[in-house]
């Protein structure tokens, strides 16, 4: 249980999936500009990274690391299928989105409505397939653990995202040299930001 | 004959020329359409990875570009998207055994990122924008434009890093042992993910200021 408590508060805070990889930059900088729009993309990828690491920790467990296909029977004892973990990585989330979407359309009309534009947006968030990767790459030793870690980076990255959306909602306000408008200065505030969050490196439950 | 040729197009006509060269500075991907900066931040403490990194991405981005132009009228719209996908993750598999059998160091360092380059939004970006509208030739110089811009963001990026942080460029000492005698240190931020970001903000600022029509307001 501690192992999984330090895991969640790791990937939020120190392995930030945007202040430390960089990952899912494309939308964090397109869709921050207004609180409303980030925090609804921001639930849609926490809830998708839940589901997709898990999804993909089975599947490379049981069908494409090596020794996995051991349950085929002893031949497939040698069998490593590890180079197609992309391309089944990038498909398990195409259609995990896809099916995410279905189901949220059939029980939850509003919950749907809201996040309906963002939902197909996040087949090609870097910061999903970045999880699965990241997931591969760690080993981690159950399943609970790979669930853990996808909800914490998702809500690491929903955390960043409503930050800078409210910090830019704010400083439309002030008088920021021309050039740097926009995209510049988001650039500068996301670097002071995360030099914020490097204050939690080391924390160790 | 004479018709013939009138009506082809030389090799390296103006129009190739823009699009191999515009995407360096007016068009640049990263600091103008504001694609592809997931994979590209995280690889440039170092001056090695960053070109490996780049010359990968000009490869993936010209060869799914080709592919996709030659196919373009053969793909049924509605699946286009699963199709651009296989098309790059095939590429990027090759890509990342290439780099573990010949690069086996580089490729450590680059780790997941180099499978990241499937999400890389330049890429989807360019088969959605211009290989599916494009002859194959012009989209692959397109590829290599649009790859080379991305590139020459990082190398930058990791170029400044490096010297400042570690005091080296591609693992060769440059600021002499006289400095470090006299007081001078490594400026240790730039070596933490952070200051990536803050560099870039800073190549927006120059560019920006050089170009007044780029500029938000």
């Amino acid at each position: 249980m501690e192992n999984l408590i330090n895991i969640f508060v790791k990937s939020i805070f120190i392995d930030n999936m945007i202040f430390a990889y960089f990952l899912g930059m494309c939308s964090y900088l397109a869709v921050s500009k207004t609180v409303k729009t980030s925090v609804g993309l921001g639930i849609a990828v926490v809830f998708v990274l839940g589901i997709t690491v898990p999804v993909d920790y089975l599947i490379h467990n049981y069908l494409l690391r090596k020794g996995a296909l051991t349950w085929l029977g002893s031949e497939f004892v040698n069998v490593d299928l590890s180079f197609l973990s992309f391309i089944m990585f990038i498909a398990v989330i195409a259609s995990m989105v896809q099916l995410v979407e279905m189901i949220i359309e059939k029980f939850s009309p509003t919950l749907y409505s809201s996040l309906g534009i963002f939902l197909p947006l996040i087949a090609v968030n870097c910061a999903i397939l970045g999880g699965s990767l990241f997931m591969q790459e760690r080993d981690y030793e159950s399943i609970a653990e790979a669930t853990v870690f996808g909800l914490g980076s998702g809500i690491g990255w929903f955390l960043a995202i409503v930050a800078i959306a409210a910090i830019r909602e704010k400083i439309k306000y002030s008088n920021v040299p021309k050039p740097l408008r926009g995209l510049g200065i988001t650039f500068i505030i996301t670097g002071l930001m995360g030099i914020a969050f490097m204050s939690f490196m080391g924390i160790k439950l | 004959m004479s018709t013939v040729k009138t009506e082809r197009e030389p090799l390296f006509s103006a129009k190739t020329k823009k699009l191999l060269l515009g995407p360096l500075n007016k068009d640049n991907p990263i600091t103008v359409q504001v694609l592809g900066i997931c994979s590209a931040l995280a690889v440039t403490v170092k001056l090695e990875p960053a070109v490996v990194m780049s010359i990968s991405v000009i490869a993936v981005t010209a060869i799914a570009n080709l592919v996709i132009s030659l196919l373009r009228n053969t793909i049924p719209p509605r699946i286009r998207i699963i199709v651009q996908l296989v098309v790059i993750a095939s590429l990027v598999i090759l890509v990342d055994q290439i780099l573990k059998a010949f690069m086996y160091d580089v490729s450590k360092q680059l780790s997941v990122f180099v499978g990241l380059i499937i999400t890389n939004c330049i890429i989807m970006g360019r088969l959605e924008a211009f290989a599916m509208a494009n002859k194959p030739w012009h989209s692959f110089v397109d590829g290599i434009g649009n790859g080379l811009g991305y590139g020459i963001i990082l190398v930058i990026v990791a170029f400044f890093r490096e010297l400042l942080g570690s005091g080296t460029i591609w693992g060769l000492k440059v600021v002499p042992n006289a400095f470090y005698e006299l007081g001078y240190v490594n400026n240790g931020l730039m070596i933490l993910p952070p200051m990536a970001l803050i560099v870039v903000g800073i190549i927006i600022w120059v560019q920006r200021s050089k170009n007044p029509d780029l500029q938000e307001d």
